[in-house]
């Protein structure tokens, strides 16, 4: 789907820019919002431009980088955090060669952190996409990681 | 040994969420037709019978919120937000009521709405909660098929619309005059109250928020009657809780019982315990926003007042229990870590104070006992001025922890 044909789909009221930016953002391949995609968003919106960019600047969810295939959210929150997620997480990004917030050279994976992902009772957790992953280890990391590549 | 009361969670595990009529087979929406049946002003009624207060974690009087929604005006514009913008660490009990029973929610909303005289309802459910947000959908979807939301809803003349709205990760959002903001598109900043939502909400219309569980629970009271749900629980705090326990026990989870609960029944006979045997250390309760309490606070019973008594609070439910194992300048260096990043940035004490004290806190991990002394209580005084000059909750909380910790383990933490 186009960007237009995407924005067409909400009625131009400021209340829909939240919904339109998570469908912009789902349906780029990449997992962000481009420049491009904002602008057409401001002017469908009749909004101005850098009142769409305060909105994407605010909530982490949006992105204005491009971001791999996989994006992953790792919980380091109080929870998780007590529940070893810090080693799991190190080890995460040893393995995909990458820190966090950064993206793998062949576009697959994003890794990034974040806040609780109300999974506490499987400390650590983490989500990738729009699935999730809990009583994480280093072994179950890797066996995800294998199972994604070949997918 | 403590027995589960399941109320809001009645349903949670023995009907398949996705299916409406395994919801009324259960006795579903039986309390919205006795709702449309009887005058508006019953619903307000029965929930100041109920005593039932607000489950997002402030515990204020339900009732109030509602009645002044309704009082506000007669035939104007007004709307009902439901709080599914759960963030709180720690807490899982919203995402546990929508994945599980979705109806619930929505037949507690349709309910509240009639109770005040809105039109239109929002479900403003946090971006990550996906099983969330697509239980919510169809258990709308179905509502509408068999009559229960739109126009005329059971030929009783009510007319109520519902939609889902997500946020986009940001935990400020779950305060509710943010979450009007950002339902609004807008970035999440909170409002200055007054106005409170019950007179210029959303759109600057009377808006009535409710948290998830809250609402959960009022098909129960509609039925059954608020004298009913006032037997339960204690007399300041009736009723049930959803109590989420994570951390070093053997079987972390959730549970629903009655208010009044002991905190170390709780953590022994329901989470099974801790996983190293040994007496707890700490069980930080209410998550990020919450408080440090120690072992002697194992036979305090858990309700709004008598914690707050005790300099502790019961927030949304969360109980993190640390072992006797653990070090805590981890755990509360982490939490400092969660408000820097969560600050919106509006209020210059909170935007500098939660980025300064979570840097004092850093130096915690190298100074010897005599400098983290002298951390501490700089972090203290930061926090309480934070506390006292900070719009919303979010510059208002980190003297929760802080000032918690340091009253019950100051040796420890200058010594660990």
């Amino acid at each position: 789907m186009d960007t237009q044909e995407i924005l067409n789909k909400f009625k131009p009221t400021k209340d829909n820019l939240l919904p339109i930016l998570h469908s912009l953002q789902d349906n780029n391949p990449q997992n962000y919002l481009t420049d491009e995609a904002l602008r057409a968003t401001a002017k469908h919106l009749n909004i101005s431009l850098s009142s769409v960019y305060g909105v994407v600047g605010y909530y982490t969810m949006f992105s204005r980088k491009p971001r791999g295939k996989y994006v992953i959210r790792f919980c380091t929150s109080p929870v998780c955090s007590l529940m070893g997620s810090i080693n799991v997480l190190d080890f995460f990004s040893q393995r995909l060669g990458i820190a966090i917030g950064e993206t793998t050279s062949d576009g697959i994976f994003t890794l990034e952190e974040s806040e609780c992902l109300g999974r506490c009772s499987k400390a650590p957790a983490m989500m990738i996409n729009k699935q999730h992953y809990v009583n994480l280890t280093p072994e179950l990391i890797e066996s995800i990681i294998q199972q994604l590549k070949n997918s | 040994m403590v027995e589960e009361k399941r109320i809001a969670l009645k349903n949670s595990g023995l009907i398949n969420p996705e299916s409406i009529d395994e919801y009324i087979n259960a006795g579903g929406y039986t309390a919205l037709k006795k709702a449309l049946a009887e005058d508006v002003s019953k619903v307000v009624e029965e929930l100041t019978a109920a005593g039932l207060r607000g489950r997002g974690g402030a515990g204020f009087p339900t009732s109030i919120k509602n009645k002044a929604a309704a009082d506000f005006c007669s035939d104007c514009e007004k709307y009902i937000v439901c709080n599914a913008d759960e963030g709180e660490p720690g807490t899982f009990k919203d995402r546990i009521i929508m994945e599980t029973d979705p109806h619930i929610l929505v037949e507690g909303m349709i309910i509240a709405a009639y109770g005040i005289g809105a039109g239109m309802g929002y479900v403003y459910i946090r971006g990550e909660y996906y099983t969330s947000i697509s239980r919510i959908k169809k258990a709308i979807e179905q509502a509408y098929e068999k009559g229960f939301l739109g126009k005329n809803i059971l030929s009783s003349g009510f007319n109520f619309d519902l939609e889902i709205k997500l946020g986009a990760g940001s935990y400020l959002c779950g305060e509710e005059l943010t979450l009007l903001e950002s339902l609004e598109g807008k970035r999440g900043y909170p409002r200055i109250k007054p106005p409170f939502p019950a007179e210029k909400g959303l759109w600057g219309k009377p808006t009535l928020i409710n948290n998830v569980e809250t609402l959960a629970n009022f098909p129960a009271i509609i039925l059954n009657g608020g004298q009913w749900y006032r037997s339960i629980g204690t007399e300041k705090t009736p009723g049930t809780k959803i109590f989420t326990i994570s951390g070093d026990v053997n079987a972390p989870g959730f549970c629903e019982v009655p208010l009044g609960v002991k905190l170390g029944d709780l953590i022994n006979d329901i989470a099974g315990g801790t996983t190293n045997g040994e007496p707890w250390k700490t069980a930080l309760l209410g998550g990020a926003a919450g408080t440090f309490v120690p072992y002697s606070f194992a036979n305090i019973e858990m309700d709004y007042d008598k914690l707050k008594a005790h300099g502790a609070t019961l927030g949304s439910g969360a109980v993190i229990v640390i072992g006797s194992d653990k070090p805590l300048i981890p755990t509360l260096q982490n939490i400092l870590k969660f408000f820097k990043h969560e600050s919106c940035g509006k209020c210059v004490p909170c935007r500098l104070g939660t980025n300064y004290i979570y840097e004092q806190s850093l130096r915690l991990t190298n100074e010897k006992p005599q400098g983290r002394s002298l951390l501490l209580d700089d972090m203290i005084k930061q926090a309480q001025i934070m506390a006292k000059s900070s719009l919303c909750p979010l510059g208002q909380s980190p003297i929760l922890p802080i000032e918690s910790i340091n009253t019950h383990f100051r040796e420890q933490l200058l010594n660990e």
